[in-house]
């Protein structure tokens, strides 16, 4: 997805960005553009100006393929390459379909309020909270967890280079730490270690294993930079 | 035959040096399963209702609506009517639901009736806490303090003091449970798995044969998780009650609200000292609160025993979480009390710390050697004495630079510890300690410990660990899983070998004392020609696998160990904003197993060291009872950008190595509250009194101390 890209899927619902780690280089997840847009598209359809939601009121008959919940409906993910169908009411976190109905288990649930950054994975190849996303709002996503990063027995660079560096301890927080490194070289392929230091905040240990972090994103950077040339 | 002590530095094949992880990349590719992680089939989801008052009796427990709620399948009331709830975020009632949203709904559809009675949250000194609120502690006294203190050309007096912070564990308390018949498998993220086995087994009357509890990998404890606490026990009964497994987890509001408390510790102190800095005297009287309990007597004087002194200690019992062991229980708090009032000593005098500390050293006690050693070598690391400046020499501009150091110490020894190893006739090695890691190590350091005794590598031992039907294994606490763990391991791998040895001597025309393994192959010690490869050693011990078991012994392992940690901050005079520029480490710990794990506890610890001084505090609020930060975005814990940068230097060789195993998950968490309090103090040239250090408590120091000031 390039930068431009405001992320909105086909549907037009509102983008997941606004559950991106922080990122103080580039502040493009939570993009006031973004939100302007999505509120622009709300306007529309009369849910923010009064007006509107008036007009909304009275032209009432309300498409029920547009409504769901409260109770459970059918939802497709398409998880790591692979399409997952599944029935979840419609208040289930990203997080919680992953982990309670899918038992893909990689991402972590921490703090449950997108402080921490346990449970990141990629939609589209951008990092974000899974657990601020809503799972019927990840649909038409191409989701990544960590499963998806390499097969199993396999590592991939950045999480090689988190064995190599000791950028773990107990390792509940190292998944979502993986992932953010992985989508934080993906728009920074060759970061200084400042770059590191302030791209990577939108994630926390208990641990602390930020030494090892640190050096294990760099480390990553050049052998995926190497991997390319 | 092999000897069970430590090789000497020049014949060690694997101790010392630097392994990557065993369960690394299990880890960092998301493939380690937690107990968060157990999915069981056919599973409910278990929640608990927990007290929103911090003092309130149990008038009523109306639990009939929430059963009959969509998908919910049992129900357990785990608190007494008529009783009393202490803190806000006790559990009273636990259910299970097909799915985690079921059982939250129906957690809210739980009628529980209160009595609101009277409560005290606040973090107070007794003298404002009532009498109902307050405990004696310990008072001593040693020497003359009041004459030392009168002979004492300068003394000093303060309030020095470290708040309440929580465990704050990234992976919550909780666990799954799992009926099969009459037994019980409980995944639990626990420090404890042999011990919470038997404790679930007398909560639930169960066999305790008939009890496994499985713990392969654990998000984080720091001494919060020794028990199956109350919810353990419920978990399992609801899990009968469904006839389904049940996961309970707790959510993060009630993990900081009663799952892990450190006990704050304040103190006024008056200390005293001669012109030429030797140390005469200390007077303390301090308190704290660890919830509705004691948090226990405090070690004041920290390290530094004053020659003449007095302590009182009183504890304040507040309704609030009640206090678990946080990693060097008490040791950081009492750590900032002494070693501030200590550097404030010392700039009175006027002289410079690292002097001062040297000087008095021989009030350290037997580890007075390893401190100055690691005095030197910090300093040495940090530019001290090109750096330091005199407290309160402010330069132009409103950001000022400083540096502190603290000591420290800990015990370390190892808890008692079983271990079952096996060589198969294939050449294969298992080890089995019913222990668990908690991201310190503790699998890869067993593997070093068998392949230094077989000559193998440490991917060639199978390491089984985490499980209660392993051989028993003590909690990990107190920094005694190391020596417990790697004494159990290397005698029953020692055993092991000498029978091999004994089974393989013929075919090499020797005796099996003349034998030695060594890099794969089993050979003779004198002449190394005359040897064979471990596999066609193991080949000539028939089907039959060698099975030998070992116990911690006291003869491997050792116990007390010191640090010295400087801190350099700089402090911005405007804002009050603090940021830690860098701190540097010397750590003994004995011998050192693995020496890049060993480099990651001080690193981690220097880490949690910056969040605990900087930026964490579990706040009450007194008019309601309640916690105002249960959650992360509040309850602050350092980033990636807060932390500054740190250099670790191990203390190995001569004089360390020959001690033995020493623990070290603790002792490098205590300085660094204390050092980076005395670098804010030697920058601004006040004292913060207390941690953590915020912008507001900084403002108000340099408020309350015109003079510090830059005029």
């Amino acid at each position: 997805m390039s930068d431009e890209h405001d992320g909105r899927p086909p549907d037009g619902s509102l983008p997941p960005e606004s559950t991106l780690p922080g990122d103080a280089n580039e502040p493009e997840g939570f993009s006031r553009r973004a939100f302007l847009k999505g509120a622009g598209l709300a306007v529309s359809t009369g849910v923010i100006s009064t007006e509107g939601l008036l007009e909304t009121a009275q032209a009432a008959p309300a498409a029920p393929g547009n409504v769901a919940g409260p109770g459970p409906g059918p939802i497709t993910l398409n998880i790591n390459g692979k399409k997952h169908s599944l029935q979840v009411e419609p208040r289930v976190t990203l997080l919680d379909a992953l982990r309670d109905y899918l038992d893909i288990t990689g991402s972590k649930k921490v703090c449950d309020r997108a402080t921490c950054g346990a449970c990141t994975v990629m939609l589209d190849g951008k990092a974000v909270y899974s657990c601020t996303v809503l799972a019927i709002d990840a649909q038409n996503y191409e989701i990544t967890t960590i499963e998806g990063l390499a097969a199993e027995g396999e590592l991939s660079p950045v999480s090689a280079a988190f064995v190599e560096h000791d950028a773990q301890q107990c390792g509940f927080c190292t998944p979502g730490f993986v992932m953010a490194v992985t989508a934080f070289l993906k728009r920074h392929p060759h970061p200084s270690y400042e770059d590191v230091t302030n791209g990577l905040g939108g994630n926390l240990c208990r641990c602390g294993t930020y030494m090892g972090v640190r050096e294990a994103a760099l480390e990553a950077a050049k052998r995926i930079s190497a991997g390319r040339a | 035959m092999a000897d069970y002590k430590w090789p000497a530095a020049d014949k060690r094949y694997l101790i010392g040096k630097s392994f990557t992880r065993l369960d690394g990349p299990a880890k960092s590719s998301g493939r380690a399963k937690y107990a968060y992680d157990a999915n069981r089939p056919a599973m409910c989801h278990g929640k608990m209702v927990f007290s929103p008052h911090a003092h309130a009796k149990i008038k009523s427990i109306d639990t009939a609506a929430a059963e009959k709620m969509p998908g919910v399948r049992a129900v357990v009331v785990m608190f007494d009517v008529g009783k009393e709830v202490l803190w806000q975020g006790q559990e009273i009632v636990a259910l299970a639901a097909d799915t985690e949203e079921q059982a939250r709904d129906a957690a809210r559809a739980v009628k529980i009736e209160y009595e609101v009675l009277p409560h005290l949250v606040g973090d107070v000194a007794p003298e404002k806490a009532g009498s109902d609120h307050i405990q004696a502690g310990s008072e001593a006294k040693e020497g003359d303090p009041d004459g030392a203190m009168k002979s004492a050309e300068v003394t000093v007096e303060g309030t020095y003091g470290a708040a309440v912070i929580t465990h704050c564990c990234m992976e919550s308390h909780g666990q799954a449970a799992e009926w099969n018949g009459e037994k019980l498998t409980v995944w639990a993220s626990s420090q404890n798995v042999t011990g919470i086995a038997g404790e679930l087994s007398k909560a639930l009357n169960v066999p305790a044969s008939n009890v496994e509890t499985i713990t392969q990998y654990m998000g984080g404890g720091f001494g919060s998780k020794f028990g199956a606490d109350t919810w353990g026990p419920a978990c399992a009964k609801l899990s009968q009650k469904a006839g389904r497994p049940v996961k309970m987890m707790l959510e993060r509001d009630q993990e900081l609200m009663e799952a892990g408390a450190r006990p704050s510790i304040y103190a006024k102190v008056k200390a005293g000292a001669k012109k030429d800095g030797t140390l005469v005297a200390w007077d303390s009287e301090s308190w704290g609160t660890a919830g509705p309990q004691s948090g226990g007597n405090p070690p004041i004087p920290y390290v530094m025993r004053a020659p003449n002194r007095r302590t009182k200690h009183t504890a304040v019992l507040t309704n609030t979480g009640p206090g678990r062991a946080w990693r060097a229980p008490n040791h950081p708090q009492c750590c900032v009390i002494t070693m501030g009032a200590l550097d404030d000593l010392a700039a009175a005098i006027p002289m410079d710390p690292l002097d001062f500390f040297l000087k008095n050293l021989e009030f350290s006690g037997q580890q007075a050697k390893s401190y100055r050693e690691e005095l030197l070598k910090t300093a040495e690391m940090i530019d001290w004495k090109k750096k330091w400046h005199p407290r309160g020499q402010l330069q132009p501009g409103p950001v000022q630079r400083g540096l502190g150091l603290s000591i420290h110490t800990w015990g370390g020894g190892g808890h008692q510890s079983n271990c079952n190893c096996t060589i198969h006739p294939d050449g294969s090695v298992e080890i089995a300690i019913g222990t668990q890691d908690l991201g310190t190590g503790t699998r890869t350091i067993m593997a070093i410990v068998a392949g230094e005794t077989f000559g193998l590598p440490i991917s060639a031992i199978q390491v089984n660990i985490g499980d209660s039907k392993y051989p028993a294994s003590g909690a990990s606490g107190g920094s005694t899983t190391v020596g417990g763990v790697s004494a159990a391991t290397r005698r029953a791998t020692v055993n092991a070998l000498n029978e091999l040895l004994a089974r393989v001597a013929p075919a090499l025309n020797a005796k099996p004392e003349e034998l030695e393994a060594w890099d794969g192959r089993i050979r003779v010690a004198a002449d190394p020609s005359r040897s064979m490869s471990w596999q066609q050693a193991c080949a000539k011990m028939g089907a039959t696998p060698i099975a030998a078991s070992g116990q911690r012994t006291l003869d491997l392992i050792s116990s007390g160990v010191g640090g010295a940690q400087m801190a350099e901050v700089t402090v911005d005079m405007e804002t009050g904003v603090v940021r830690v520029e860098q701190i540097v480490a010397a750590q003994d710990c004995g011998l050192i197993l693995n020496m890049k794990t060993a480099e990651s506890q001080v690193y981690g610890a220097l880490i949690m060291g910056v969040t605990y001084a900087l930026y964490e505090e579990k706040l009450m609020d007194e008019q309601t009872g309640r916690c105002l930060n249960p959650d992360m975005e509040f309850y602050k814990l350092a980033g990636l950008a807060d932390i500054g940068r740190f250099k670790v230097h191990m203390m190995t060789g001569p004089g360390y190595d020959e001690r033995g195993v020493i623990g070290l998950g603790e002792p490098p968490v205590v300085s660094p509250g204390a050092a980076i309090s005395n670098a804010v103090a030697n920058a601004i040239g006040v004292r913060v009194p207390t941690i953590p250090i915020t912008p507001a408590k900084v403002l108000a120091a340099l408020e309350s101390a015109p003079a510090a000031r830059r005029a």
